[in-house]
């Protein structure tokens, strides 16, 4: 059932690159990570691809493949057509660090963003008592594997680096609507991603939802609910003060601050130096 | 505001300088209380309980934060919370788990778990974890294989994905450093103590050393040297080689848990894991006849507590109390064996594994509600819809029960300074471990991790620091690969060595085959020694590779030593030249050391358990 796969695939790092041809032997069932594994282990040794579960549920291996973001373990070489060549390309939204590798940190750092769950504090000690249909909504985002394919894809970034710093793209409008369907939470996360996240930047092309592997709703379940309320309290001066929002029937929210946008040095760390003249001289350091 | 992306600079919270090691090199150097390598379950509720017992903390991690194996984790947690059986309680989630061992378990650690697990896991539910919910609003609670009452807390079939997203979002709360795609090689000493981690960046390639005078080994397991696993390739058991090098122990390293059911089609997917809940949720596993076949392996030891129709097994589901559970929720030892001998004997499916319908006995919504990533991965990597067809099912390797031998109230290991949590440590689950006791195990014994590492730092009047000589030592051996031109391919070797391990110390096993493997290891080591790297030190997989290799070698050799020298078949070890338990065995554990290079095996009593347990077992088994 063995057939020869021709593939390219991009090589290089931060300084330049290109496209280089490989012509892979490949089995009937495999994904692209097979192809790309066996490249590895025959002809090229060096070549940078991140990957750990091999069953779409850790998002570690998102590359663009024939142009289209996807989890190269998830994507089955029997979707494209026998003679085709496949063409992969790391993520074009993060900067590149090796080959198929980019620097994802950037969405470590909105992480850092999110001010965290608050309950109120009296549910402590395995008291908590929510109905399985409260939940769910929040369960659906919580699906997200961070496999990034959906920051890579939202065109308010994607080529515009200058729009990072406001903006912190669709996994993290999720993890702020998570947060504010959470039955027990207590902050207003509607006005901290208006405010300081950058929702309104958002024209809801709906291309984040279109990649997600995980067919997490993005922009209906998440990002225009957002909207929706936002707009919402800025137009009904009597909603706004009784601060009870939409969906929300239990605890009223108390209204903080803008969301904290933490100072100091980050603790996500990253390399102090680097080898110079990297090569495999090894005698550098 | 934070810099968005790009951010290179390495300023910490522990004071940092540059260390000249002599005339070869200068690399980074970091000063902490506490330093966790492992970014899985345990190592980040051990980070989160040293932060909080207020240790300068940094968590290290070969991946991106929040990619562990745990992430991996489908059917759920144990914790006796006895939200749906109130006849549930500590005591009977001990003695399950004692019995699913095989008795071997240290039975402190049984203990403790079984006791501390609930309150983890309300405490998850507190940093934001969302569990699915029984009808009064509870956490929801599953059946699973060995646990005599529904006890697995979770989220549909992705429940490692909400603890560590939990923990994740924990750690980063509380601004503790992280050190991401960062790999330990060295343990630094000072003296008799830990002084510290050495390792490299995956990134750049450059070394990075972090100073501290206590570490946590939270490296997970080491089912990368088998061919046929459901883990990773980051479980090289490198937690394992590090404590074995710097004169720890391991114990019970001839357990090995192959889980029963594998995907076995296409080729591309073999090993990866169905989760037992389809078993929890009603599946059953039949032969190519058709045939229920588990009714024809229940052990004498289990045979009180297992339905003998097909009736009495079914109506257990709605009925705990007056019938008796279904075979095919054994421990997973003897369900593997008995897919195992079906499978030799001939009636097999057609790509060698055996059937898992649940498809006839589920209706498609329960299946699309309940095991929700289960039927996307059969139907997108297999093309079978599991609402329609059986799976194809057979045992892969799955968890190791051996690692570092710990002390049971702090997972102190044998070096001070040291500690080891999670599936690196070992003991609490004896020869074989229950479903669902893992994820208990990291968050109850992290926290403990966590507190003990952080109070030994506290203690200690002296900060050890590492030799040059010795920092000198771990670059060289680092840089080895890049100097050799032995012309050796550290991706062949590996495989080869995965091949080896399957085959010969594998579900099954026997003397003969043992020395067979023993022999091949030894050859394997002379290859890896000739192992040469193509290209430079940024992000280069060839590389880890052949540093990573060294690991599976160690553990490879530690499993078949130990597996060699225990001469009965017990839990995750089944020997055909001994295929009976024998009771002198069951009174004794299998130590692992390493001198100077050289693997030894010892034997060590398990401690007594006191009476007040001991009756637990006297009592009718149900
Ligand atoms: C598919 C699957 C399903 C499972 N389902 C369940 C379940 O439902 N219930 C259950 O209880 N258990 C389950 N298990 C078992 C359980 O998930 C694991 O045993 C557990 O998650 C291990 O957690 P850990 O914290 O020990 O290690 P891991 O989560 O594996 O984390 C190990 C960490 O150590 C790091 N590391 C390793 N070596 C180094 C090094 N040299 N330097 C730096 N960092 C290093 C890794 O990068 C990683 O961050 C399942 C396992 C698998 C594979
Ligand atoms: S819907 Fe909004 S967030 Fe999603 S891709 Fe479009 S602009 Fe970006
Ligand atoms: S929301 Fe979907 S696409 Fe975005 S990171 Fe999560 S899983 Fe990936
Ligand atoms: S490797 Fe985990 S999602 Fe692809």
């Amino acid at each position: 059932m063995s057939r020869d796969l021709q593939m390219r695939v991009w090589r290089g790092d931060a300084t330049g690159g290109g496209f280089v041809d490989y012509t892979v032997p490949v089995e009937e069932g495999e994904v692209v990570l097979d192809a790309v594994h066996r490249l590895q282990a025959t002809q090229a040794g060096d070549l940078a691809v991140r990957w750990n579960c091999k069953a779409g549920k850790c998002g570690s291996c998102s590359a663009e493949i024939n142009g289209l973001p996807r989890l190269m373990c998830m994507t089955r070489l029997s979707s494209f057509d026998p003679g085709e060549t496949i063409t992969i390309t790391p993520m074009r939204t993060f900067p590149v660090i090796r080959d198929l590798v980019t620097d994802v940190s950037f969405n470590f750092e909105k992480a850092r963003e999110v001010p965290a769950f608050a309950p109120a504090t009296d549910n402590a000690g395995g008291k908590f008592r929510m109905a399985q249909i409260d939940v769910e909504r929040s369960q659906e985002f919580r699906k997200c594997i961070e496999c990034f394919l959906c920051q890579n894809t939202c065109h308010v970034i994607r080529d515009h680096d200058e729009n990072k710093p406001a903006f912190a793209g669709p996994r993290f409008f999720i993890r702020y609507a998570e947060l504010d369907m959470h039955p027990l939470d207590t902050q207003d996360r509607q006005k901290m991603t208006q405010e300081d996240e950058g929702l309104g930047l958002c024209n809801i092309t709906k291309c984040c939802t279109d990649v997600c592997p995980e067919h997490i709703k993005i922009t209906d379940n998440a990002i225009i609910p957002m909207k929706e309320r936002v707009v919402d309290r800025k137009y009904d001066p009597v909603l706004f003060l009784g601060s009870k929002i939409g969906l929300r029937r239990d605890s009223g929210r108390t209204v903080v601050g803008p969301a904290v946008k933490r100072g100091g040095p980050s603790p996500i760390k990253h390399p102090a130096t680097t080898v110079e003249g990297d090569a495999s001289d090894a005698e550098v350091d | 505001m934070t810099e968005s992306s790009g951010a290179r600079s390495a300023t910490s919270t522990g004071a940092r300088s540059a260390t000249s090691t002599g005339a070869r090199s200068a690399h980074e150097t970091h000063d902490y209380d506490v330093v966790v390598v492992g970014a899985g379950g345990s190592g980040l509720r051990a980070a989160i309980a040293a932060h909080e017992a207020g240790a300068r903390t940094a968590i290290l991690t070969k991946s991106l934060l929040g990619k562990a194996h745990t992430v991996m984790a489908e059917g759920g947690i144990a914790a006796a919370m006895g939200n749906v059986w109130p006849e549930d309680n500590w005591q009977v989630h001990f003695r399950d788990t004692m019995r699913g061992g095989k008795m071997l378990n240290n039975w402190r650690m049984a203990q403790i778990h079984a006791q501390e697990a609930p309150d983890r896991v309300w405490e998850l539910e507190e940093w934001g974890a969302l569990f699915d919910r029984t009808k009064e609003g509870k956490i929801s609670q599953r059946d699973f294989g060995g646990h005599r009452y529904a006890r697995l807390a979770h989220v549909g079939d992705r429940t490692g994905l909400e603890m560590i997203r939990t923990l994740q979002q924990r750690a980063v709360d509380l601004g503790i450093d992280v050190y991401m795609e960062c790999t330990v090689t060295r343990l630094l000493k000072s003296g008799d103590r830990i002084a510290g981690t050495f390792g490299y960046w995956r990134e750049t390639g450059s070394f990075i050393q972090l100073n501290a005078p206590a570490v946590i080994l939270a490296t997970g397991g080491i089912g990368k040297s088998f061919k046929v696993t459901s883990n990773s390739w980051e479980y090289t058991g490198d937690g394992h080689a590090l404590a074995l090098e710097a004169g720890g122990s391991l114990i019970n390293m001839e357990f090995v848990q192959f889980h029963p059911t594998g995907m076995v089609w296409p080729l591309s997917v073999r090993g990866l894991l169905i989760t037992e809940s389809v078993r929890g949720e009603g599946g059953v596993l039949r032969n190519s006849d058709g045939k229920r076949f588990m009714f024809d392996y229940i052990s004498d030891y289990f045979k009180a507590e297992t339905a003998d129709t097909e009736e009495e097994a079914d109506r257990w589901y709605d009925d705990h109390i007056n019938n008796r559970r279904p075979p095919e929720l054994l421990p997973r030892d003897e369900v593997a064996r008995a897919i195992n001998s079906e499978i030799k004997a001939g009636r097999g499916s057609p790509h060698g594994g055996v059937y898992l319908d649940i498809a006839t006995r589920r209706s498609a919504a329960d299946i699309h509600k309940r095991l929700p990533s289960m039927y996307h991965q059969f139907k997108e990597l297999a093309d079978v819809d599991i609402t329609k067809e059986p799976m194809e099912v057979a045992p892969t390797a799955h968890y190791v029960m051996g690692g570092v031998e710990v002390d049971a109230d702090t997972q102190a290991a044998t070096v001070p300074g040291l500690y080891a949590v999670g599936e690196a440590s070992g003991g609490m689950h004896g020869s074989n471990r229950l479903g669902g006791n893992s994820l208990s195990d990291l968050i109850v014994f992290g926290k403990r991790a966590g507190e003990h590492a952080a109070e030994y730092a506290a203690k200690q009047s002296t900060r050890p620091t590492a030799s040059s000589a010795a920092v000198e030592d771990a670059i060289a051996a680092a840089l080895k690969p890049f100097e050799s031109n032995g012309g050796e391919n550290a991706y062949a070797v590996q495989h080869e060595l995965q091949d080896v391990m399957f085959d010969l110390i594998g579900i099954i096993r026997t003397g003969e085959e043992m020395q067979r493997a023993l022999t091949e290891i030894e050859k394997f080591k002379g290859r890896a020694a000739r192992v040469t790297v193509d290209g430079g030190r940024a992000y280069n997989p060839g590389w880890h590779v052949a540093l990573d290799i060294n690991s599976m070698l160690t553990v490879s050799e530690a499993v078949a030593r130990a597996a060699l020298e225990r001469k009965e078949s017990r839990g995750g070890h089944t020997r055909d030249d001994y295929p009976m338990t024998d009771p002198e065995w069951g009174k004794v554990n299998l130590i692992v050391t390493q001198t100077d290079g050289r693997i030894a095996i010892e034997r060590k009593p398990l401690p007594q358990m006191p009476n007040d347990l001991m009756s637990l077992f006297e009592e009718p088994a149900k």
